[in-house]
């Protein structure tokens, strides 16, 4: 059975250092939660607390209603996949993942007929029958946290934690191994929450994605209300790119480039304080939202043109800001633009955070005035 | 590259590289082989009659015997405090950890005769406790039990020193994974602690062994050398050679000798183990 997971307040201190600063969350039974956040933010001992590995300072870890920080590691039904596997050396693959079924109380305990035919199913959900009988050091890195996995399983959790459980794998392993997850988890709907510390990865993976900084969580929300509607500069910044321009608003929320005077965007909800005249902004703005535009008396100086991939890198200069933009590669040709060329910069879509009056964003797009080619 | 020995040297070096060879091997025969060689031989001086009458005489008989009791008791006191110590030193920093650790040391750098002498001051019939320990009619110095705690202090540090960085190499991430799949602490220990150190473990218990039956300096301070009673074998040798019975202490040598022997391919044969598992280990680990 899933288990619905609350986390309420939890702190935790070690020495003077905060690790885990009045931290509440809550995990649906069922959901595919991704805690993301940079290295030291928290994560692992977040992980470590509900698993019983470790104790909160303050507050309550509640799985379906009943507070769980008095009870034993052992007896809380929890699955976890450690960052760095922590498979038992000395057992094989199948002595690994039948081990959870093996220290069972007699009364409890399947036989070993059960166990073997248990741990055959499992290691066919992650298709790794076939090296039942090999010990941990024989086994690449991918297959050793699906036998991590599996191991996890073996004991029916109602709930899975699992710790950058692809972290040391290279790009493309740990993009199969995220879907081949994913899938799994929508078969058998186990509350899990994955640690990360790769935003792609939680975006495509998660149900809902909790942010975490130095502590706190900054925002908790499904990958697309994150994405589009970042609580904090934090936020928007650690969920891919973003460029920063300093500018001033002016008449209607028109902003213009601090020291050009360029008008590149304008807010979409001018009856917002911010819409004021002469007020200073940042706005912040992803590389695929900055257009340009070839123009002999353009603002912008192209400094230089890099092809990634599907897309082109083109950095500008714009009143002694380097701004970076991406266009699919196939627009390339259509932009006119080399290294040195001029041209004029907009914002298609951008984002602003008033520190006045905490929370939201103010939204921001093209001038009424520009129409693109 | 370190295999191969340099251009220069394999070259012009045949006059200097063969005298140097016969040095190291005229040392190693004169030193190490010829003594060895020796203790066979005068052992087995009055032939293999001879030999069998020394080393069933009663009183080696019960000097090989108590040597034995000796070494089983020190053994086990040293497996418990190994275990228990290097778990604790290992996984748990608290003050006065680092002052532990250099103790540890002590019976390492202190002469076994010194160390003794300790016993005897602290537990002999003129020592602190000694009018506690008469009054209770305990007798430890001159005694098996003065034997007992003298090997041990010569031997304690062998089986924690070689398990503490073992364990702190080892991590603890596999005992929380046993303990979060459900196994019970003593499940824990014997299932994922014990077979992670059984070849640092066994390495330890063979090198303690070893000191353990060959201690003499330490033992003979506390014994008191009474033939047929607080005689281990290492006492023994030295007794029967005093007595001029040359073949008697020889065979009795030639005992510990082999001891010394076997324990040297055990050593071998583990250190091969040892290093071939944790290199591989360390991969999956
Ligand atoms: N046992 C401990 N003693 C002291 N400080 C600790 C301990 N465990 C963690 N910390 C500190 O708490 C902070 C959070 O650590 P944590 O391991 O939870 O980070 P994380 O988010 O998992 O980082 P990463 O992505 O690098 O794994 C770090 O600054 C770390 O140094
Ligand atoms: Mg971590």
């Amino acid at each position: 059975m899933a288990g619905h997971v609350s986390i309420r307040d939890v702190s935790r201190r070690f020495g003077a250092f905060t690790a885990l600063d009045a931290v509440s969350l809550d995990i649906p039974a069922g959901e595919l939660v991704a805690l993301l956040g940079p290295s030291g933010s928290g994560k692992t001992t977040l992980l470590r607390i509900i698993a019983g590995l470790d104790f909160p300072d303050t507050g309550q870890v509640l799985i379906n209603g009943e507070d769980n920080v008095a009870r034993h590691p052992r007896e809380r039904g929890v699955g976890f996949v450690f960052q760095h596997y922590a498979l038992f050396r000395h057992m094989t693959v199948a002595g690994n993942v039948a081990f959870g079924l093996q220290v069972r109380p007699r009364g409890l305990r399947p036989s070993k007929a059960e166990i073997k035919a248990r741990v055959a199913a499992l290691l066919d959900l992650v298709q790794l029958g076939w090296l039942a009988d090999r010990y941990p050091s024989e086994l690449s890195g991918g297959q050793r946290q699906r036998v991590a996995l599996a191991r996890a399983l073996a004991i029916e959790p109602r709930l899975l934690l699992l710790d950058e459980p692809f972290g040391a794998l290279d790009t493309k392993v740990r993009k199969e191994l995220g879907q081949w997850l994913r899938n799994l988890h929508h078969d058998q709907a186990i509350t899990s929450l994955l640690v990360t510390h790769d935003q792609e990865e939680a975006l495509e993976l998660a149900d809902r994605i909790v942010l975490m900084s130095q502590g706190r969580v900054e925002q908790i929300g499904t990958p697309a209300e994150l994405y589009t509607k970042p609580a904090s500069p934090f936020v928007l910044e650690f969920l891919g790119e973003a460029n920063r321009i300093a500018g001033v608003v002016g008449e209607g929320g028109l902003v213009r480039v601090a020291g050009t005077g360029d008008a590149v965007a304008q807010s979409i909800d001018p009856g917002h304080a911010l819409a004021a005249a002469g007020q200073a902004v940042t706005l912040y703005v992803r590389p695929h939202d900055l257009l340009l535009e070839a123009r002999a008396d353009g603002a912008a100086v192209v400094r230089s043109v890099k092809v990634a991939g599907a897309f082109a890198k083109i950095e500008v200069v714009l009143a002694d800001q380097v701004l970076t933009a991406l266009t699919p590669l196939h627009r390339l040709p259509s932009l006119h633009l080399q290294e040195g060329s001029r041209a004029r910069l907009v914002v298609a879509q951008g984002m602003s955070f008033p520190t006045q009056g905490a929370g939201g964003s103010l939204q921001f797009a093209a001038p009424r005035s520009f129409a693109m080619a | 590259m370190a295999k191969r020995p340099a251009v220069g040297l394999r070259r012009q070096g045949g006059v200097a590289n063969v005298i140097m060879i016969v040095v190291a091997l005229v040392f190693m025969v004169l030193f190490l082989l010829l003594p060895l060689v020796t203790v066979f031989a005068q052992a087995f001086a009055s032939g293999l009659s001879g030999y069998i009458a020394s080393i069933t005489d009663p009183n080696t008989l019960s000097a090989i015997w108590l040597t034995l009791i000796v070494a089983a008791v020190a053994l086990v006191v040293n497996v418990v405090f190994g275990l228990a110590g290097s778990w604790a030193l290992a996984r748990f920093r608290f003050p006065g950890r680092l002052a532990i650790l250099t103790v540890l040391d002590l019976p390492f750098s202190v002469s076994p005769v010194v160390a003794g002498l300790m016993l005897v001051l602290l537990y002999g019939r003129q020592g602190w406790l000694g009018p506690w320990l008469e009054a209770h009619n305990l007798k430890i110095i001159f005694a098996l039990p003065g034997m007992i705690i003298a090997t041990i202090f010569v031997t304690l540090p062998f089986v924690a020193r070689e398990l503490i960085p073992l364990m702190e190499e080892q991590g603890a991430d596999e005992e929380e994974a046993a303990i979060l799949l459900g196994a019970s602490g003593w499940q824990m220990f014997w299932r994922i602690t014990i077979p992670k150190l059984r070849w640092g473990l066994l390495y330890g218990v063979l090198l303690s062994n070893a000191r353990a039956m060959g201690e003499f300096g330490a033992v003979s301070v506390v014994s008191g050398n009474i033939l047929g009673l607080t005689d281990t074998m290492s006492l023994d040798v030295k007794a029967l050679y005093d007595g001029y019975n040359i073949v008697g202490s020889f065979a009795v040598a030639s005992l510990l000798a082999s001891l010394a022997l076997v324990t040297l391919v055990a050593k071998t044969v583990l250190e091969r183990q040892f290093l071939t598992r944790s290199t591989k280990e360390e991969v999956s680990a």
